[in-house]
């Protein structure tokens, strides 16, 4: 790797760790989610500097994305405004402050301890192609578990946040045309 | 394998940028031209009262901003900058005829990236503002985005799949013998929509729209809505570019340089777009929503799977 | 820049997400913990399927910690909704009935 790969590393890694820390300062419920965007699309671009190119994209996109939706939430559930009330939304601070900073110098300590062996074997040329033909061929069990689990997923988050089933809608004999819905869909279901 | 065109240098992205905001001030300057023509009487609009681009840029640029009580400054300037932004960063891939600024291998996932960044980026412009219908202009904005953005994706993947690459200018090549236009149209209209969608324009354009006061434009003023408004056409640019490369074959033409036909072609998306917001009444999004899950995700699944169909018996 | 270097980093982002998911009492800010955590995960995978075994079979798990992500978030987003409608409250402490 080049100088200029190895600047914009440390570069993106203090972005990276320094919104990421900032998330849990800012008085903001926008600016947290935003912060954390920013943490996010920081490690995307060193996913692209490594050479996973797709997969750093494809971060990107889901976060922000994924963000974008969080502030609403944010917004939604948080209980109150720090930017009008400032208030500590903390609990046991002094424990999990003791246990991430030990869990760090542990960590870094094992980082450095470890002898780490050389790199085996040479990049792959066209990884998005190569990624695509392993997960449609060698780990397609890889592929058939993950889309299993996220159906299900859909699945059951709809079911958890949906308070209304279909009775509410059709009534009790589910013969009630036009439903009640509190929004009219497009449709006309 | 370069797919038949050539990354230009770095220095290029001015003039990329300029070609950009060319596109935008035609479009805006049709729509101008467009407002200011009575229904029926166009043999007789009156040149003194016409609304022209120049006049508009020089009001807003005259025009002194306002910024509401207990603004969050920072993040509504991030939002307005960039969008944009985004636009240049989504031409940054686009083959332009046979050069390009930047030939990515993976193009088209890009492109997707940076037109979800503009929901940031339109939610960031509502929320900054600290004001009611600026505030629903964003969430508008995002309930849309959730109605077309999936539609928008597979629409997306479809050429992608015909052409076997993420590539822009790879898929530009395998469109020689017949543009993807002919067999996939369904992925093209759902394209054109979520181009009208991530640019607040036309029948999506709802987070913007006169029922709440302007919506995310709503507090915008002076440089501000210059730039947010500048913003809008170039991503519609951006987008019809978009369409040009991945629908319409890109440079391919008889006769005129590739560019041109790059050009003619973008040029038509935008026009169309521009002509038939016009056409069309401003979606409501909470009944978007709906037709976009229940039609426009099924639609477009189906005709990604034709697609995948007809490149597997090929 | 090599192997340990950008692991400190790792181990930097995942304690940092750390300390928030233990200290945050609303849920939506213990998710941004958790994502922050998987954040450091995505980077320690990638780091060392660069430096160490520029095989297929990591961009493979990458895949998986992506989806996990995704996961975590429609279930968080969902578990959310429920506990706000069910006690008005969005504070994991109004939800600790099973403490003992």
């Amino acid at each position: 790797m080049g100088v200029l790969s190895t600047v914009a590393f440390w570069v993106l890694a203090g972005v990276a760790v320094v919104f990421g820390a900032l998330v849990f300062r800012v008085d903001s419920m926008a600016r947290a989610t935003y912060c954390l965007a920013a943490s996010f699309v920081a490690v995307a671009v060193v996913l692209v500097l490594f050479r996973q190119d797709y997969l750093g994209v494809v971060t990107a996109l889901m976060m922000i994305m994924e963000m974008a939706i969080m502030a609403v939430y944010m917004v939604m559930f948080m209980g109150m405004n720090p930017a009008l009330m400032p208030m500590s939304m903390v609990h046991g601070r002094r424990t999990a402050l003791g246990l991430s900073v030990g869990l760090f110098v542990v960590l870094t300590v094992g980082v450095l301890l470890v002898p780490w062996p050389s790199r085996r074997g040479t990049p792959i040329a066209d990884v998005t192609r190569a990624l695509g033909e392993s997960i449609m061929g060698p780990k397609m069990l890889v592929m058939l578990t993950v889309s299993p689990v996220l159906f299900a997923t859909i699945v059951a988050a709809l079911v958890l946040a949906m308070p209304r089933g279909r009775y509410d809608r059709l009534g009790d004999d589910l013969r009630r045309r036009p439903p009640t819905d509190p929004q009219r869909g497009g449709v006309g279901r | 394998m370069t797919g038949g065109v050539t990354p230009l240098s770095a220095g290029w992205a001015p003039v990329v940028a300029l070609v950009l905001l060319a596109g935008a001030v035609v479009a805006a300057a049709l729509d101008a031209a467009l407002d200011s023509v009575p229904a029926g009487r166009a043999d007789r609009a009156r040149p003194g009262r016409r609304r022209t681009v120049t006049a508009a840029v020089a009001r807003l640029l005259r025009q002194r901003r306002r910024v509401p009580v207990a603004a969050d400054v920072l993040l509504w300037r991030i939002g307005v900058a960039a969008l944009p932004v985004a636009a240049l960063l989504m031409a940054a891939v686009l083959p332009l005829g046979r050069w390009t600024l930047v030939d990515w291998p993976v193009g088209v996932v890009w492109f997707n990236a940076v037109d979800v960044a503009v929901w940031a980026a339109v939610w960031l412009a509502g929320w900054g503002p600290n004001s009611a219908h600026a505030l629903i202009g964003g969430y508008r904005f995002l309930a849309q985005a959730l109605a077309y953005e999936l539609p928008l994706m597979f629409a997306l993947t479809a050429p992608a799949v015909a052409a076997g690459t993420l590539r822009i200018g790879g898929v530009v090549q395998a469109q020689q013998s017949l543009w993807f236009v002919v067999w996939m149209p369904v992925a093209f209209l759902a394209f054109c929509l979520g181009v009208a969608g991530f640019s607040v324009f036309g029948p999506l354009s709802a987070p913007a729209g006169s029922d709440i006061a302007g919506g995310v434009l709503a507090e915008a003023s002076g440089v501000d809505r210059l730039i947010v408004l500048a913003g809008r056409y170039l991503l519609l640019t951006a987008g019809s570019g978009f369409a040009a490369a991945l629908f319409l074959g890109g440079g391919a033409g008889p006769l005129l340089p590739a560019w041109a036909w790059m050009a003619l072609k973008t040029l038509a998306v935008l026009s169309a777009l521009v002509v038939l917001r016009r056409r069309l009444p401003v979606l409501r999004p909470d009944r978007f929503m709906e037709v976009g899950w229940l039609v426009l995700v099924p639609v477009t699944l189906l005709q990604l799977l034709v697609v995948s169909v007809v490149v597997v018996a090929r | 820049m090599s192997l340990p270097a950008v692991l400190i980093v790792v181990a930097a982002l995942f304690c940092v997400g750390l300390y928030g998911a233990l200290s945050q009492q609303v849920v939506v800010m213990v998710m941004m913990g958790l994502e922050l955590m998987l954040n450091a995960v995505i980077l320690a995978v990638a780091a060392v399927l660069w430096f160490l075994a520029p095989q297929i079979d990591g961009a493979v798990l990458l895949l998986v910690v992506l989806a996990a992500m995704t996961v975590e978030m429609a279930m968080g987003f969902a578990v959310a909704t429920v506990l706000h409608r069910s006690r008005q409250s969005d504070m994991t402490d109004m939800a600790a009935d099973l403490a003992g």
